[in-house]
């Protein structure tokens, strides 16, 4: 857990290279800066986008390093399901995981030299050790207009459990994301943020 | 209006160029250190130059010539870079500067993106020129404007070195005020001190010595070294550069009550070490990669007579690989001062990164984009010349080959048509075909042609021409006919330059046209002496960015009978079912028809609309 003297909030966003996991921890760490609280961030560049695993992380209130310890996440925020078990290791033990079920699979998968697990079972094995919220973030997104608003769906899905208020969050939605795709981010975020609440 | 905002350690950085008055900023991508020229180069409005240079070595003296006249220069590179720019580096030492000059280079601990994890603070050592180490991204980009005033004081160059954690980190920033003189560009004429002949060179290399002293003290009482004395504390803890953030969450974690001495430059703060050693009975020292601080520790110690206990690396147990973050840095500190730590139980801690967890996870290794020219390059060039031929490669997108059989080395930036002409002269009889990206053939790869075209190597020197620099970000090179900022400019043909270095086979062929792309290299293998194969199609981010669509394709799973010959291609828009042994194509497909020509029964067709 995030704790005192260190930093407010931490959060893992977990995904893939491409679901824009950038984008999204940039609509939080913006939105806090808004709210005057410092923010340390740490993101994966380079090689590692072209469809790899890709980790960010996010601390609110914090004046130190960027990387969260293991054990050290409130929230880990997982854009594909098989991202949140990779990297479940960052998350305390009362931390929350919010994953979008919907899979990708990597090329070692689709040309058949892996299997992908099967998705119910990889959620049964994260709620065996943490609260969890899973729903189809993509199917979501479709929904509010364009698949690609998935990232906007789960930055909503985490909003309910960050220290920043959720006018901030639309604003730096609305700024952060291509003008003509407003009214759908704004939709999409709105609907994840449904989703965890309560 | 608030002058804080939320930005990226290399923005930052790029914000303390502006800041501190940079007038020429020349530099050669590289991840970690690429968006701080593509943030300079990107801004509208602008009162300073700013390049794309073909390799780092040019970039660093494009720098210094402008320092040279009087203003201020910055050149940025990656950690190898500077390998390439060593040798100006080490006569800029005895040279110096007039204006000033800030090398900004990159270090990538734990190799993110890199071929290996060498310390620049390491070249600061070697060459004599101070090095500044930011802890944050806030401080690497208040380190820039101190930097130009300390070098321009000094007349030397500067180093900066952020890392990884540093140049990609996100911070929020408080801007400060932007430096309003420009020196104009003047040189002077000073033989004794610009014409490194070696009656020159025995002048200013005993200058060079005496500058130390002078420069050491000025940077020992710099913001960037700080000295906490704490009440009672037994043990210090010395931490260099990032490293110095985990160390105080560590600290602070673990209720540990030290003396912790922050340093932020080479030349260490020396007086601040012997305070510290006075006061303590236990050193630890947290540095990013190699033992740099902890070196000089220990002479210090040894100088003074001081018993005080150094740990470190070189004994451990600081772990002399990989980076640094606040675990290792409490983990340490657990194991030296026998403290528990409750946050994270031991079995957690020795199973991390390794046995994630007891599902089985898929590998997710970053691959070539779907649709990804260099794909139906490699597969041609193992069709030609054999699974058994070698195949050099060499840095860029390309080098993600690695699972197409065709990367049989990778070495440095340019290492790809070298290696391939040693092999050769070597004696190997296998054919050696090697690939090259553009910008890396304009980068280093052009004098390892023309070398081997000198010395009649007879390899195939592929040059996979994506028509930009697509690893790193998609930065301008010289074969596009554009600018850093964007502006269009001599556009230089590869062509061209392969035939007028002397070479007697090039030939340009669209990579998706598998049939002519296999007569090329046909003939390019029958050829005696080196020949050039031009593999020339735009980078699929770059052509779905300018506009290009392609129907995407479709497999007709009646037709498919599950030979895998479109699998094995790797793409990630074609996909394998196990229980149906049929292959489909998903919403990735950019449709470059590779698999579609591959296909012996006609199962892949372009979607209808």
């Amino acid at each position: 857990m995030s704790a005192e003297g260190i930093s407010k909030f931490d959060l893992v966003i977990a995904g893939v290279g491409g679901q824009g996991t950038i984008l999204a921890s940039d609509i939080i760490g913006k939105a806090a800066v808004k709210e005057n609280m410092s923010v340390r961030a740490a993101e994966t560049h380079g090689m590692a986008q072209r469809g790899g695993s890709v980790v960010n992380h996010i601390r609110i209130g914090c004046e130190l390093g960027s990387m969260i310890p293991m054990k050290g996440a409130d929230v880990l925020l997982a854009l594909e399901p098989s991202e949140a078990l990779r990297y479940l290791e960052f998350l305390s033990d009362d931390g929350t995981i919010i994953v979008n079920t919907k899979p990708i699979l990597p090329v070692t998968v689709t040309s058949g030299l892996c299997s992908y697990p099967d998705v119910d079972a990889i959620i049964a094995k994260l709620e065996e050790t943490h609260k969890v919220k899973a729903f189809n973030a993509t199917e979501l997104a479709k929904e509010a207009g364009h698949p690609q608003s998935m990232n906007v769906v789960m930055v909503g899905a985490v909003s309910n459990y960050l220290p920043i208020s959720v006018d901030t969050l639309v604003g730096c939605v609305r700024d952060l994301v291509p003008p003509k795709t407003i009214d759908i981010n704004v939709k999409a975020f709105e609907m994840g943020m449904y989703v965890t609440q309560g | 209006m608030s002058t804080r905002e939320y930005m990226l350690g290399n923005v930052a950085i790029a914000r303390g160029i502006v800041e501190g008055g940079g007038q020429v900023i020349s530099g050669y991508p590289g991840t970690p250190s690429s968006e701080v020229i593509g943030t300079l180069a990107g801004m509208k409005e602008r009162d300073f130059y700013v390049e794309w240079s073909v390799n780092e070595k040019v970039a660093l003296e494009v720098a210094a010539g402008a320092a040279m006249t009087g203003v201020r220069s910055v050149a940025t590179m990656k950690h190898v870079g500077l390998n390439v720019a060593a040798d100006p580096l080490l006569t800029l030492a005895y040279t110096g500067v007039k204006g000033s000059m800030i090398i900004i280079v990159a270090d990538d601990p734990s190799c993110h993106s890199s071929q290996n994890e060498q310390d620049t603070r390491r070249y600061s050592q070697f060459s004599l020129i101070p090095c500044l180490d930011p802890s944050t991204p806030q401080e690497a980009k208040d380190m820039i404007p101190y930097a130009f005033e300390f070098s321009n004081k000094v007349q030397m160059p500067i180093i900066f070195r952020p890392t990884t954690r540093i140049s990609h980190g996100k911070s929020d920033i408080e801007l400060g005020p932007v430096e309003e003189t420009r020196p104009a560009a003047e040189f002077v004429k000073e033989l004794e001190r610009w014409v490194m002949v070696p009656k020159n060179a025995r002048i200013q290399h005993p200058h060079l010595l005496e500058i130390q002293k002078t420069m050491q003290e000025e940077l020992e009482n710099s913001p960037w070294n700080s000295l906490e004395l704490a009440d009672g504390a037994k043990v210090g803890v010395i931490a260099s550069g990032i490293a110095s953030v985990y160390a105080k969450e560590a600290v602070i974690k673990q209720g540990i009550n030290a003396s912790f001495l922050k340093i932020g430059t080479c030349p260490l703060p020396e007086n601040k070490i012997r305070t510290l050693m006075e006061n303590t009975e236990k050193i630890i020292i947290f540095e990013e990669m190699e033992p740099v601080v902890e070196e000089q520790v220990r002479i210090i110690a040894q100088e003074t007579g001081s018993s005080v206990e150094i740990i470190g690396k070189l004994q451990g147990p600081v772990p002399r690989i990989y980076e640094l973050n606040t675990d290792i840095c409490a983990d340490v500190l657990a194991e030296v001062l026998e403290l528990e730590r409750p946050d994270v139980p031991a079995e957690v801690a020795e199973d991390f990164d390794y046995d994630r967890c007891r599902i089985d996870l898929p590998m997710r290794p970053p691959v070539m984009c779907p649709g990804c020219s260099h794909r139906a390059s490699f597969h041609v060039m193992k069709k030609v010349y054999g699974k058994d031929a070698i195949f050099p490669s060499d840095i860029g997108c390309y080098t993600l080959g690695i699972q197409s059989g065709t990367v049989d080395t990778t070495l440095c930036m340019g290492g790809s048509i070298t290696v391939a002409s040693g092999m050769y002269q070597a004696g190997e009889k296998k054919p050696i075909c090697c690939s090259i990206g553009d910008s890396t053939f304009f980068h280093t790869g052009v004098n390892g042609l023309l070398n081997s075209i000198y010395n009649n190597a007879d390899i195939t020197v592929t040059i996979v021409d994506n028509r930009t620099t697509a690893m790193t970000g998609h930065q301008p090179n010289p074969g596009m006919g554009k600018l850093a900022t964007g502006e269009p400019t001599v556009e230089v043909s590869l062509e061209e330059l392969c035939k007028s270095m002397g070479a007697g086979f090039v030939e340009t062929v669209d990579p998706y046209d598998l049939e002519k792309t296999e007569e090329v290299f046909k003939r390019a293998k029958e050829y005696e002496g080196t020949s050039v194969v031009i593999t020339r199609q735009f980078c699929v981010i770059d052509a779905k960015r300018s506009g290009i669509r392609r129907k995407p394709f479709t497999i007709d799973a009646e037709e498919c009978v599950g030979c895998k010959l479109c699998v094995n291609l790797g793409c990630p828009a074609i996909e394998f079912d196990t229980t149906t042994k049929k292959a489909s194509i998903n919403a990735m497909c950019t449709g470059c028809g590779v698999c579609a020509a591959l296909c012996k029964f006609d199962a892949i067709t372009e979607v209808k609309k």
